[in-house]
C-alpha cells in the first residue's frame, strides 16, 4: 500500500520515477572560459609591464626556434625572453639560451598545445631566473608545433604570428584554415629555399589572403637574414641603430 | 587532439550547472562547434563517453550544432558562406575581412531530470 497517502494504490517504484520533471538548462557558456579568463589576466599583466607578447604558431620543423635565434642576433637579447612548449625535451630552450636569450621550456607531455595556465607558469619560472616582465620588450611564446590545436587557445598575446615554411608547400593555409584565421602576421619562412623546393610564392600569398584576410604577410629567412628587419618593425620593436 | 580536454571542460561546466539546479541526472548535452574552431567532431564524439563516465552525465546524449563559417562582403553588402574558411566572396571575388561566425565553441544547454 502507498505509504504517502494511504490511497490503496501499490507503492510506486522509486527507481522508475524521476525525482523531478525533465527540464532544459540554458547555459551558452564558452567551453574555453577558464582558459579565456587566464588569458585575460595575462594580457593585463603584459600590458601593465609594457611587454609585447607574441604567440608563435606553426607546424613542427618550420623554423620557429631558428627564427628566434636569428632575431636574438639583431635585438638586445636581454630585452627578449621565450617561453617554449614541446611535448618533450628541453632542446629548444637550450638552443635559445645558447643564443643568449632567457628561455624556459614547458614540456606538455601529451598535450598538443599551450594553455594560458602554462604560460603563467612559464612567466613564474622566468621570474625565478631573475627575469621580470618589466625588463622585457618582447616575450615570445613559442607554441607546440601543431597547425591545428593551438589555434583555439588564447594565451594573452597581443600578436599572433603564424609561420609557414616553404618546405611545407604553398597550400597549407587552405588545408589548415582555422589557425590562419586568427593570425595577425603570417611569415613565410625558409624563403631562401623557395626556388630549390619549387615553392610557388604567388600561390602561397593568394592562399594566405583567402584564409587570413587580416594578416600582414612577410617573407623571411633565418639563415640569410632576409626580411628580418621588416619583421622587427612589424613586431613594433626598434631596430638597433648600428650593427 | 585536444578534444578530450575540451570534453572535460564540457563535463565540468555541465556538472556544475546540474548541481546548482539540483538535478540528479543529465540526459542531453548540447554544444555548438564552429567550422573554424579547430575541433574534429568525430574526436569530440569519441571523447564524450570517456569524459562523462562515472558521473551523472554517463549515458547522456551528445548533440552538436555545427556552425558554418560565414563572412560579410562589403562590396556586395551581403553575407556569404565561407566553406573551409576561404573568405573570397563567390559573387564578386573580393576577399572579406569580416568573419561573421564560424569560430564558436560553446556549451548551449543541458536536459536534466
Amino acid at each position: 500500500m502507498c505509504r504517502d497517502c494511504a490511497c490503496g494504490e501499490p507503492a510506486p517504484d522509486p527507481a522508475a520515477v524521476p525525482a523531478s520533471a525533465p527540464r532544459e538548462l540554458t547555459l551558452h557558456t564558452a567551453l574555453l572560459q577558464r582558459n579565456d579568463a587566464g588569458a585575460a589576466a595575462l594580457r593585463q599583466r603584459f600590458a601593465a609591464a609594457g611587454v609585447r607578447a607574441v604567440n608563435l604558431l606553426s607546424s613542427p620543423g618550420s623554423g620557429k626556434t631558428a627564427l628566434l635565434e636569428a632575431l636574438a642576433q639583431r635585438l638586445d637579447p636581454t630585452r627578449l625572453a621565450v617561453i617554449v612548449g614541446d611535448l618533450a625535451t628541453d632542446n629548444d630552450a637550450r638552443r635559445l639560451q645558447a643564443a643568449g636569450v632567457p628561455a624556459v621550456q614547458i614540456t606538455t607531455g601529451q598535450a598538443c598545445h599551450l594553455e594560458a595556465s602554462m604560460v603563467a607558469e612559464g612567466v613564474h619560472r622566468l621570474n625565478h631566473q631573475g627575469i621580470s616582465l618589466e625588463q622585457l620588450e618582447l616575450l615570445v611564446i613559442e607554441n607546440v608545433g601543431n597547425l591545428v590545436c593551438p589555434g583555439a587557445y588564447d594565451l594573452g598575446e597581443s600578436l599572433r604570428l603564424v609561420l609557414l615554411s616553404t618546405t611545407e608547400g604553398e597550400d597549407k593555409p587552405l588545408k589548415y584554415a582555422p589557425i590562419f584565421h586568427g593570425a595577425d602576421l603570417v611569415l613565410i619562412s625558409k624563403i631562401d629555399l623557395a626556388e630549390a623546393v619549387g615553392f610557388d610564392r604567388a600561390a602561397a600569398h593568394a592562399a594566405i589572403a583567402r584564409v587570413a584576410p587580416h594578416a600582414q604577410v612577410l617573407e623571411v629567412s633565418a639563415r640569410s637574414g632576409a626580411g628580418l628587419d621588416a619583421l622587427i618593425e612589424a613586431l613594433g620593436l626598434a631596430l638597433p641603430a648600428v650593427r | 587532439m585536444h578534444e578530450l580536454s575540451l570534453m572535460e571542460a564540457v563535463r565540468d561546466q555541465a556538472l556544475a550547472a546540474a548541481h546548482a539546479d539540483g538535478a540528479i541526472r543529465i540526459t542531453v548535452i548540447s554544444l555548438r562547434v564552429g567550422e573554424l574552431a579547430g575541433v574534429e567532431l568525430e574526436a569530440l564524439r569519441f571523447a564524450f563517453p570517456v569524459a562523462m563516465a562515472g558521473t551523472i552525465a554517463a549515458g547522456a546524449e551528445l548533440r552538436i550544432e555545427s556552425e558554418a563559417a560565414e563572412c560579410h562582403c562589403t562590396a556586395c553588402d551581403a553575407p556569404f558562406p565561407a566553406p573551409d574558411g576561404c573568405c573570397d566572396c563567390p559573387r564578386c571575388g573580393a576577399i572579406s575581412r569580416q568573419l561573421l561566425r564560424g569560430r564558436d565553441l560553446r556549451l548551449l544547454s543541458l536536459e536534466v531530470v
